[in-house]
């Protein structure tokens, strides 16, 4: 537990021994449900479980639907009606499962901005920060290739744009796309080998859920103060931490409960609210939708891909430089993928020597700003791509990009930030005690 | 786009003369269903006058192909007595390949059949038209209107079996006319550049539909003895056809209000809970403080 002395499993009885000597399972579960945590986590440190919770929902509502879909672009939308119609509860397994992607994707960028609020991918937690991000890109995958099953009018025009993407990188890209569709359009081949990693992916993320948890475990979890666990002694770190059992499960899950209210409010009382109409129409390649917009939850990052055409003069002179190699399709792709990329390579272009915003006076207004962009790039993605929606598009991307090349480089050296407590147990006692009951200026784990 | 509720209201006060219309725009008004709402649910009766009204005249050119004739017994929809549908589906005669030594022949239809498919190929399936059409947008991609709203399918339904009105004077002026019948509530067809302004937006809303009125009023007589008006029949046709878009809706809805009961309960506790766990380690730090 990041050298967090803590108590340990001890084996009592002989069956215990035993097993313990061949295979220390006992332990690892003790160890990591017992695992000690900063007393200090606030609200937003629930979203992991609201996580893990969504992954298992998934996974099990995707089971019970691939029971009943079948894979064949003749046959996928009716099997979804069969499945909406005839199949025990059906229609709420699919409402479940389509609404769940919206409630993973609410659930993942709250827990982003979370971390990128407190510094949560600072040293020593990059490698918890990048495995996050993978699984992130994963999960867009997924979901995207999910989207694609039901085969739709949406799903079948959407999967032809971004799959489109891939034919815009220079010399390879036609191959590139030919090969992800099995054929040279959106077809037989495409739904086949996305159903087939749309089942495959979600265990892959399983997989990298592990190894986050056991990343941050290895360091010991942050808090909104960014101060270490004491690890000079036991007495210590028990003055700093609780057991995780059962103090943050039980949290966690009144969080979880509050959660799912709402969730189930949305799948009982309006499932299409999410959704576009247009997907309710079989797929038909001779017939394209007025307007192809891709779910809510992609659409920061299609804005930034339409928000670089080729009348930005970063574009001409990307397209200048290369000869043509680099056009404005191209780079539109580039930047797409490369907000991603700067997201994930924040452990070494923030400077700041604090690790929380908290005490960042100078971070806190541009990390506000950040997330207003962010919700504005949500929006305008949903825009057509006339009028005055590409210049906001091109701001706000602009921005995104700004906040990680140059803002966050820049503050650490010229913000001045205030000083954390000393110990986590200070920041606890001085929320929880008397001075902060008569209202002092000590800052809430609530914010 | 605020313009474009401006007119809405406008159109909607009769005063659409000389209103600007970006394209794409058409008119939906949002009529009042009893399924309407977390609480709101299906009329049968008006389930069984819409089924009736699809039957003697959507069903002419229309087809329901995922809707079994059986489906029309279930709990939550027209729920007819168990002999009338029967009764019902043997109006259908239906292909069936296992007859005649496998050369196939027609037989009256079983409950286990589905209503047959569209007999014309320009006639789309009504299935699932209801949730395939969205009548309320915005505004500025908001989606708020849809949020109080709701999608507006069997809305855009309404309006457009409503919407049929005479054609605008400038369509009239040309050499060779529209194909089709001019509709306020149908945006996706051809639009003349006669009625265009410069910049290309229309001057009236909605545009050209393949489909002629399939409504006038009186087309049915319903034996409850209830309106039978054209605003009435499509609304009692709108309300059958989200029955066959949403079967289920009945259920979705009572699990909705089950579960969102049963977990604000469960937050109660788990409130409680976690307040007295943490209770102890929330009093030492006021004590230490």
């Amino acid at each position: 537990m990041g050298g967090i002395p803590h108590d340990h499993y001890e084996p009592k009885s002989n069956g215990e021994k035993w097993l313990h000597s061949r295979l220390p399972i006992v332990d690892l579960l003790y160890t990591t449900i017992m695992a000690p945590t900063p007393k200090n986590l606030n609200w937003m440190w629930i979203w992991g479980i609201v996580l893990t919770f969504t992954l298992f929902l998934q996974i099990i509502t995707g089971v019970v639907l691939v029971m009943h879909y079948t894979p064949h672009v003749d046959m996928a939308f009716a099997s979804v009606e069969h499945i909406m119609r005839n199949v025990n509860g059906g229609h709420m397994i699919r409402y479940f499962h389509m609404n769940g992607a919206s409630l993973f994707f609410v659930a993942v960028y709250a827990h982003i901005f979370r971390g990128l609020y407190y510094g949560s991918y600072k040293a020593p937690r990059e490698v918890t920060w990048i495995i996050g991000m993978l699984i992130f890109l994963l999960m867009m995958g997924t979901a995207f290739m999910g989207y694609v099953l039901p085969w739709g009018q949406m799903s079948f025009h959407g999967t032809a744009v971004i799959t489109g993407l891939f034919g815009a990188i220079p010399f390879v890209g036609e191959s590139v796309q030919t090969w992800l569709l099995g054929a040279s359009a959106v077809g037989q081949p495409a739904l086949n080998r996305f159903f087939s990693l749309h089942y495959l992916l979600p265990f892959v993320i399983t997989g990298l859920v592990i190894v986050h948890i056991w990343a941050f475990h290895t360091t010991g979890n942050n808090n909104p103060t960014g101060v270490e666990v004491r690890r000079t002694s036991k007495a210590d770190a028990e003055k700093d931490t609780l057991p995780f059992w059962p103090y943050f499960v039980i949290k966690d899950l009144f969080a979880l409960a509050i959660i799912l209210a709402i969730f189930v409010a949305v799948v009982g009382f309006m499932p299409n609210y999410l959704g576009h109409p247009d997907n309710y129409i079989e797929a038909n390649p001779l017939a394209t939708p007025a307007h192809i917009v891709p779910e809510w939850y992609f659409l920061p990052f299609y804005a930034i891909l339409r928000a670089f055409d080729n009348t930005v003069w970063v574009v001409i002179i990307a397209e200048w430089v290369s000869f043509g190699i680099i056009d404005a399709k191209f780079f539109g792709v580039l930047a797409m993928f490369g907000a991603i990329v700067v997201m994930a390579l924040a452990p070494w272009l923030d400077t700041s020597s604090v690790r929380s915003g908290r005490y960042r006076p100078m971070f806190k207004w541009w990390f506000a700003i950040l997330v207003v962009d962010f919700f504005i790039l949500m929006w305008v993605g949903a825009m057509p791509a006339e009028g005055i929606y590409p210049i906001i598009a091109l701001i706000a991307s602009t921005y995104w990009f700004g906040y990680f090349l140059v803002i966050l480089p820049l503050l650490g050296v010229i913000e001045k930030p205030m000083t954390p407590p000393a110990t986590i147990e200070d920041d606890f006692n001085a929320h929880y005690g008397s001075k902060a009951a008569s209202g002092d200026t000590v800052a809430s784990p609530a914010e | 786009m605020f313009r474009k509720l401006t007119l809405t209201a406008a159109v909607a006060l009769g005063l659409s003369t000389g209103a600007a219309y970006a394209a794409g725009d058409s008119v939906v008004q949002d009529y009042d269903f009893s399924f309407e709402g977390p609480f709101g649910s299906f009329d049968t009766n008006q389930l069984q006058r819409g089924l009736q009204v699809y039957t003697e005249i959507c069903s002419a050119c229309h087809g329901l192909k995922f809707v079994a004739f059986r489906n029309l017994s279930d709990e939550g929809g027209p729920m007819l007595p168990d002999d009338q549908m029967r009764a019902y589906a043997e109006f259908y005669d239906v292909f069936d390949q296992a007859l005649f030594d496998g050369e196939g022949d027609f037989r009256p239809a079983t409950p286990a059949d589905h209503f047959p498919e569209s007999s014309l190929s320009n006639a789309p399936d009504l299935s699932l038209m209801a949730k395939a059409r969205a009548g309320f947008h915005g505004p500025y991609g908001l989606g708020i209107n849809q949020f109080f709203k709701g999608m507006g399918g069997p809305e855009y339904i309404t309006s457009l079996l409503n919407g049929y009105v005479d054609e605008p004077q400038c369509a009239l002026d040309m050499e060779t006319p529209m194909d089709g019948y001019y509709n306020t509530a149908f945006a996706a067809g051809g639009y003349p550049d006669e009625c265009k302004y410069e910049d290309g937006s229309h001057k009236y809303p909605g545009s050209w539909i393949g489909m002629s009125p399939p409504l006038w009023g009186d087309d049915v007589e319903f034996a409850d003895g209830h309106a039978t008006d054209i605003e009435h029949i499509s609304e009692d046709v709108a309300a059958f056809l989200m029955w066959t878009a949403e079967p289920k809706m009945m259920a979705r809805k009572q699990a909705g209000l089950t579960g969102v009961i049963f977990l604000t309960i469960l937050s109660v506790l788990l409130y409680l809970t976690n307040k007295r766990l943490w209770a102890p380690h929330k009093a030492a730090a006021k004590r230490k403080d």
